[in-house]
């Protein structure tokens, strides 16, 4: 059971205090967007053995929804970020090449 | 018009590790708005006559106070007969502001659970870190209380001021009784 | 045979003498004895039967590991199967029992299939009960359920209470032997605050048994010393009784507390699940000894080695009179010099190895004038339910019989395995240690936590340092690293220093002797619960099993409730040797919490009876309680179904209600219907992103029904909507869909549109909201006097703040039966006294309070839709007709982009309709409707099914809602649906609005 710390609030808390969100910085595609990109947008997730950016939600304590920068094999968390954002941090992204050489920000392959 | 009355009618428990009773009637007001705001601070230092606590704190005086729920909301308390009046005066002095302001004294229940082992029964529910060098008087958790969210601070070092929702109330002095039963301490703190 | 001896027993109070039954038998311990030492004191040393052959078996360890004593233990309300013998402490007044056999533990029936046993290898089930295939359900399933299986499951309620506690450290330790006492002091003296638990009732492990010194003094001394150093920090907590029972991510440790099970007669709960959470964990759970697979291994009177020398010293229980060693290792010895000095004999030790000098422990036991082979080994055991003798054979050879000696009990070691199960756990690697033969932690490839640090160290034995100097050294080492990882700065205090006599290299022994035979292989046991033998895992590898996780389901090996921690390394050796390949190369099966089973009841904690799950209740509960409401539950909530009269069916309690609502006046609780405030200068536009309605030109002091979808396009809530001010609007929501509309808000707020300017709160539980309904639903109202609620004032789907008997209230003109009607909003604190003022003042109007199924059919009689009845998940708006709710001006609105795809614009897809049975009779909720042919799987084509389906009391008959293929194109058909046991119905498409088609009844 992972820990969290919710930037939003400063609390660190224990996953039955959150609730998961499925992947971050997906871009809404609404009418009159193409089919291939609706599906993208709405089906479409990424499900990489590694680094992974979630959105979670702090549901039993101040209620925020926040990112996670997470690996999905050794579950360590590289940051956790407020939402309001299409992009990860510079400097978490930083910090990510630097623990897991040769990543990069939307290099997903 | 008539009396109003709290969700379980001021039930109180001490047969177990830990005193625990349903407490009267609490005057609550959600506030919502940016708190780093000038007029959201003044405001709400007006309704409750206490300073801005920072995150995840919560400053009281008596039965008025205010307890940090988020950047952007607090909880105003306030004796239950005057929070009307400091609902409407809230709305005055942020009109012009982006805010809410709503009653919620009826939405909520609230319970003390007090005594030297006050600590292992909430710890038994909550998976907070209740140590007392770690949580002290002033400090305020939004948390989840066994299946329901729950919030609490510590009025002294043996005193817990439990809110929930009303509805709730039935459900959270249950838990309390059995996390408090005879015999169930745990002598850790 | 098994006897208390006259003097030793270093746990045992001599002066408080226990009585028990086995069995029924009233037998007699002393209070420090396990169960098992008590059984063996009293010479009973059959305990149980094996699963599979029901071979007759004693008590083979002394700790957690015993394979063998499992009963069950209590009566009624505490009764519990599978409790071992060797960790359950004695009380005044225990009840235990054997399990599997029948009818006796001395005579058992099933032990026919030992006999058979040649006929019943490893995958024995899988071959046999295929064919022929009838044969199975009716004569191999009820024959092997009868005969396999392990203790009873209780007949009646857990009488006990549970519960869960939250702590949380920075150094947790795991096991209170030297090995942990030393770690938890090397931790404590940084000021880190440290949690120390031993799943036993004393501290000291193997030590005080084994013997040593540390810096010159006896180890129990040192074991005294530093539990009352630790006693003394105020940072460190002490439990006995708490087992670490699993390390998960992030430095989550649950551990199991037994608080009552060793003094039933206290008060208090019986088992608290700790849920720890520690910046680093120590785990010095030690080290388990193998048995040695020799034919004959699983007859009582077999032992561990250290498990017979811990019932010497601990609690001066001999296993019998003659004890033959059989060893591959020194520490064995000790077993035959504890014998000796507690003055039973030792006829001889069989020593696999062939040492060129003799080791210091030999040399000693020779002085003893014990008899050593070295270069020996048992061929076979004698004996059926009890050890009789051993045949002696050359370890080398093919298991000759050389000798025979006539003895009691055998006392076996193979060496020993250290306890790696909570490093691995949570993703620890092992290494194999060639010298010891044994797998321990491969410190650089521990558990990672949250930041990617080792969150894991081993220590002492549990390490694979087996030697009391080398445990005091890495456990010392292990509690400085835990506390400097997690921040806190070690003393360069130096570890206690501690000394064992020397000790000759332990010699791997996989099979016993090396060549043994077929007929020797077959009864020789790797696995004792689940009747595992050599012969079992060589014949899976040779059919193909060869992975470990293969051989393991295919022969049951390590399974049940023991989990291998005897036969794991064994079976991995002999595995391995079947393969030809190396025991690090076939590797270890996994190793998965717990680490030994814990109670059903401590996981479930609190959460039983009135608590098992919250139950929201409104402010009128008791009164409903009171007055002969039957409840349904509708999300967490309890709602009432109907008000049962005396005399009264339910059924006819929703008829008279739905009929009164009509004609007269009735009263629904509404207060857990969700409100939501939503607030600010972008609230309208918000509103219109989420509403398929527009809202935004809603005006101040009127009301809209709104529908919600997902993104996905499918219906998820419905309400009305009713403006406040120009800022303001407040969103009714479904029962149970307040918290979830309300999340649904704040996301969109927080993760799309951030900067739009808007304020959501929930407002559901401030109040207590009530439906006044009916013809006479206005004269009510009148009579609470008060606000003006005249047509005029307040004309249908508007609404008005103002006061009724004194009562502050909001009054909404909406209605959701067709009838006129006021949804009334009063504070929850008021709501019961609210609700006696209008049943007061209806009294003379003929007010009923109504429940839920009444607000169903009253509904449905309207052809209104509920949410999770008409939808499902995948219905859109535009299935059920509601196109008139769907703004055409929106350029946007959630949904809206998914309801231009293919799928939803497919003229195929049902579509709402009336049903109505040609009968009168009421349509089966969920009927299908069937068409022409069959699908491509032989079933009849399904056209429709139904939705809600009622019997109408104001209309006499039956009346339903579907969704029906072309449905509203089809009017006037009649559908057939098949209901249950050959029954059919016939039923016609109508319009979906039975009742008041123009809606007058309401707008009044």
């Amino acid at each position: 059971m992972l820990i969290l710390t919710c930037p939003v609030c400063g609390v660190t808390a224990e996953e039955t205090e959150f609730h998961g969100g499925g992947e971050a910085h997906l871009t809404r595609h609404g009418p009159g967007s193409s089919d291939d990109d609706f599906e993208d947008y709405l089906f479409m997730r990424e499900n990489p053995r590694g680094v992974h950016f979630e959105r979670w939600r702090h549901v039993y304590g101040c209620g925020k929804w926040f990112h996670a920068a997470r690996c999905t094999t050794t579950l360590e968390v590289f940051g956790t970020y407020p939402a309001q954002t299409t992009e990860p941090p510079k400097d978490l992204q930083k910090t990510i090449s630097k623990k897991r050489p040769g990543w990069t920000w939307r290099d997903l392959a | 018009m008539s009396e109003p009355v709290t969700a379980l009618g001021g039930v109180a428990s001490d047969a177990g590790i830990a005193a625990i009773a349903e407490a009267p009637l609490q005057g609550m007001i959600t506030l919502r708005g940016d708190l780093s705001a000038s007029a959201v601070k003044k405001a709400a230092k007006a309704a409750s006559g206490v300073d801005l606590p920072g995150a995840g704190m919560a400053h009281m005086d008596g039965e008025s106070g205010l307890c940090w729920m988020s950047p952007d909301e607090l909880l105003v308390l306030c004796p239950y007969a005057e929070a009307a009046e400091r609902l409407e005066r809230l709305q005055t002095a942020l009109a012009k502001t982006h805010a809410l302001a709503v009653n919620v004294s009826d939405a909520r229940a609230s319970f003390t659970v007090s005594g030297p082992r006050a600590r292992e029964v909430m710890g038994k529910l909550c998976p907070v870190d209740l140590a007392p060098d770690r949580f002290t008087p002033g400090i305020f958790r939004r948390t989840r209380m066994a299946q329901v969210p729950a919030a609490f601070w510590m009025d002294d070092t043996e005193r817990f001021r439990i809110v929930c929702f009303r509805s709730q109330a039935q459900y959270v002095f249950d838990l309390l009784t059995v996390a408090a039963q005879p015999g169930s301490e745990v002598f850790c703190y | 045979m098994s006897t208390r001896l006259a003097t030793g027993g270093r746990l045992l109070n001599k002066g408080k003498p226990l009585q028990f039954t086995f069995n029924g038998k009233r037998l007699r311990g002393f209070e420090g004895d396990t169960l098992a030492s008590a059984l063996l004191a009293n010479d009973q040393v059959l305990v149980g039967r094996s699963f599979k052959y029901h071979r007759p078996r004693g008590i083979v360890a002394s700790g957690a590991e015993e394979p063998n004593g499992l009963v069950n233990l209590g009566e009624d309300g505490t009764f519990e199967p599978n409790q071992r013998v060797t960790t359950t402490e004695l009380f005044e007044g225990l009840s235990a029992e054997s399990q599997n056999h029948w009818p006796s533990l001395e005579f058992d029936v099933g032990a026919i299939n030992t006999k058979l046993s040649r006929f019943l290898p490893a995958g024995f089930y899988y071959k046999m009960f295929i064919h022929p295939r009838p044969l199975w359900k009716h004569v191999y399933e009820p024959f092997i359920r009868q005969s396999a299986g392990l203790g009873r499951a209780p007949k009646v309620p857990d009488a006990d209470t549970y519960e869960h506690f939250h702590f949380f450290c920075d150094v947790m330790v795991i096991g209170g032997g030297v090995a942990g006492l030393q770690a938890a002091k090397a931790a404590a003296v940084t000021g880190a605050k440290v949690l120390l638990v031993e799943q036993t009732a004393q501290w000291g492990g193997r030590a005080p048994v084994d013997g040593g010194t540390v810096d010159g003094k006896p180890v129990d001394n040192f074991v005294d010393e530093m539990i009352a150093d630790l006693e003394a920090m105020p940072n460190v907590t002490l439990r006995k009784r708490l087992m670490g029972a699993g390390v998960y991510d992030h430095g989550y440790v649950l551990g199991y507390e037994q608080l009552r099970d060793h003094a039933p007669e206290s008060s208090g709960p019986r088992h608290r699940l700790w849920r720890v959470r520690a910046g680093h964990v120590v785990t010095a759970a030690g080290a388990i000894e193998r048995p040695l697979s020799f034919a004959g291994n699983d007859i009582p009177g077999v032992m561990l080695a250290s498990a017979m020398r811990d019932y010497v010293v601990n609690y001066g229980v001999s296993a019998g009179d003659r004890t033959v060693v059989v060893t591959n290792n020194d520490d064995a010895y000790l077993t035959a010099f504890a014998l000796e000095n507690a003055g039973l004999r030792v006829p001889v030790i069989l020593d696999a190895r062939v040492l060129a000098t003799d080791s210091p422990a030999m040399a000693e036991a020779k002085a003893l004038g014990i008899r050593v082979m070295m270069g020996h080994g048992i061929a076979k055991v004698q004996g059926g339910k009890r050890v009789t003798g051993v045949g002696i054979c050359s370890q080398a050879g093919e298991g000759a019989v050389l000798e025979e000696v006539a003895c009691d009990a055998v006392a076996m070691s193979g060496g020993w395995s250290p306890v790696v199960h909570l490093w691995s756990h949570c993703g620890g690697k092992l290494v194999w240690d060639e010298a010891q033969a044994h797998f321990r932690p491969d410190v650089d490839k521990a558990p990672t936590g949250a930041a990617g640090e080792a969150f894991v160290s081993p220590a002492g034995a549990a390490a694979g340092d087996l030697r009391l100097a080398a445990v005091l050294g890495s456990a010392d080492q292990a509690g400085k690293a835990a506390a400097e990882a997690v921040g806190f700065k070690h003393t360069r205090a130096k570890a206690p220093v501690g000394e064992t006599p020397e000790e000759a290299p332990m010699m791997p022994v996989w099979l016993m002797p090396q060549g043994a035979g077929a007929a020797l292989r077959s009864k020789a046991w790797l696995d004792y619960q689940n009747d595992v033998k050599v012969s079992d895992v060589q014949l899976a590898a040779q059919e193909g099993f060869e992975s470990v996780e293969h051989a393991k389901r295919y022969t049951t090996l390590g399974m049940a409730t023991d989990q291998g921690k005897l036969s794991n390394i064994n079976g991995l050796a002999t595995l391995a040797g079947a393969l030809g390949s190396n025991i690090p190369d076939v590797g270890t099966t996994t190793f998965r919490p717990p680490y030994t089973p814990i109670s059903m009841g401590a996981i479930a904690g609190e959460a039983r009876g009135a608590v098992f799950q919250p139950i929201r209740r409104t402010p009128m509960h008791d009164w409903h309680d009171a007055n002969g409401a039957e409840w349904e539950p509708v999300g967490q909530w309890r709602r009432p179904y109907a008000y049962v009269r005396e005399g009264e069916s339910t059924h006819d309690a929703v008829m008279r209600e739905t009929k009164n609502a009509r004609e007269n006046l009735g009263l629904l609780d509404a207060s857990t219907l969700g409100k939501l405030i939503v607030k600010g200068p972008d609230a309208g536009r918000f509103l219109d992103m989420l509403y398929t309605n527009m809202m935004s030109t809603l005006k101040p002091g009127k009301c809209r029904y709104g529908l919600m979808c997902s993104e996905n396009g499918f219906l998820i809530d419905d309400g009305v909507v009713a403006r406040i001010d120009a800022d303001t609007f407040l969103c009714h929501t479904t029962t149970g869909g307040a918290e979830r509309i309300h999340q649904h808000m704040e996301e969109w707020l927080q993760t799309e549109w951030w900067d739009w300017k808007v304020w959501v709160a929930n407002v559901t539980e401030q109040y207590a909201q009530v439906a006044v309904v009916g013809p006479n639903a206005r004269k009510a109202l009148e009579k609470l006097g008060g606000m003006d609620v005249s047509k005029e004032a307040l004309g249908f789907m508007e609404w008005a703040d103002g006061e009724l008997a004194g009562f502050k209230v909001r009054v909404y003109r909406i209605s959701f039966s067709g009838e006129l009607s006021y949804e009334i909003a009063v504070d929850a604190g008021q709501g019961q006294a609210f609700w006696d003022a209008l049943m007061v003042v209806g009294h003379d109007l003929g007010v009923m309070p109504y429940g839920t199924e009444a607000l169903h059919i009253l509904r449905a009689e309207k052809g209104f839709i509920m949410i999770g009845d008409e939808t499902d998940g995948t219905v859109i708006p535009q299935d059920l007709g509601l196109d008139w709710a769907i703004s055409k001006k929106k350029d946007d609105y959630l949904g809206k982009r998914a309801q231009a795809r293919t799928h939803m614009t497919d003229p195929e897809r049902w579509k709402l309709v009336g049903l109505e049975t040609l009968s009168g009779a009421v349509l089966p909720d969920g009927a299908y409707a069937v068409g022409e042919g069959v699908n491509a799987n032989g079933q009849r084509t399904v056209i429709g099914r139904v939705t809600s389906s009622y019997h109408s009391p104001n209309l006499g008959k039956g009346i339903a809602m579907g969704l029906v293929l072309h449905g509203p194109d089809r009017m006037g058909e009649v559908l057939e649906f098949p209901g249950t046991e050959g029954a059919t119905f016939k039923a016609r498409i109508v319009d979906p609005v039975f009742y008041d088609k123009h809606g007058e009844k309401a707008n009044v």
